[in-house]
């Protein structure tokens, strides 16, 4: 249910007027809360950034999510993550 | 990448039947700067909370809609959990706080000049929220009302 409230509160934010993005480890959930930007990682559950202590890996995912903040649109978008 | 066949059967049976809440975003914002020169918070449904904050409780029967500041410069480690879930493994994050709220990383990303800058506080709430109702009516307008004192840029949000 992580996600439901992620991608709530995230769309409350956005609606304010602050862009966001999400990490997502379940895209079908996503895809029906639908936030509006989201990015898939491949990940289990409980491992959002990747791998624990794997700095190299935890950046490369939020640099990204932080790519998809200019986009604009009124539809939700859901990238999926390729590590370099 | 996690599917709902990987939760055990009740978790995955409850979140097959559930209709899922949305919330109408639209128009939406985008970020109008470089990355470089903006502020960035993070959001994380950990349940994590500083060790001198009142817990969560995992307890209340539709979710404890309520959410904890979390200081940039709490050394990240040092956090409490939360989050009580076993629809998830918890070794990660028991691991490295970062895996779910990257405050070091995001720490020497600004550091790198790649960011702007690490806000000043980032937000923990608890994930396993059934009734989302007060999460959406009452804390998620107050961390708007924060993210915005602090004049954050964009925000990145991580389940678990």
């Amino acid at each position: 249910m992580c996600h439901q409230s992620v991608g709530l509160v995230q769309s409350v934010i956005e609606k304010a007027g602050i862009p966001t993005v999400s990490i997502t480890l379940l895209a079908e959930v996503t895809k029906q809360v639908a936030p509006p930007r989201a990015l898939a990682v491949g990940m289990p559950l409980g491992y959002p950034l990747g791998a624990p202590n794997d700095p190299d890996l935890q950046k490369q995912i939020m640099m990204a999510a932080f790519s998809m903040l200019p986009l604009r649109s009124e539809s939700p978008q859901l990238a999926d993550f390729e590590a370099s | 990448m996690a599917t709902l066949d990987d939760l055990k059967l009740t978790h995955r049976l409850f979140m097959r039947a559930y209709r899922y809440r949305r919330f109408d975003w639209r128009p939406g914002a985008y970020l109008d700067k470089p990355l470089a020169a903006s502020r960035i918070a993070l959001i994380t449904s950990a349940g994590f909370y500083e060790p001198e904050q009142v817990p969560f409780d995992g307890s209340s029967l539709g979710g404890d809609w309520s959410f904890r500041e979390i200081q940039n410069t709490t050394p990240v480690q040092t956090l409490r959990i939360g989050q009580k879930s076993d629809a998830f493994d918890h070794s990660g994050i028991e691991a490295d706080r970062n895996l779910a709220l990257p405050v070091d990383r995001l720490r020497e990303l600004a550091a790198s000049g790649i960011i702007g800058q690490a806000s000043h506080r980032h937000f923990s709430i608890m994930g396993s929220i059934l009734a989302p109702g007060r999460l959406v009516r009452r804390s998620a307008p107050e961390l708007v009302r924060l993210l915005q004192e602090d004049a954050v840029d964009a925000v990145l949000l991580t389940p678990v």
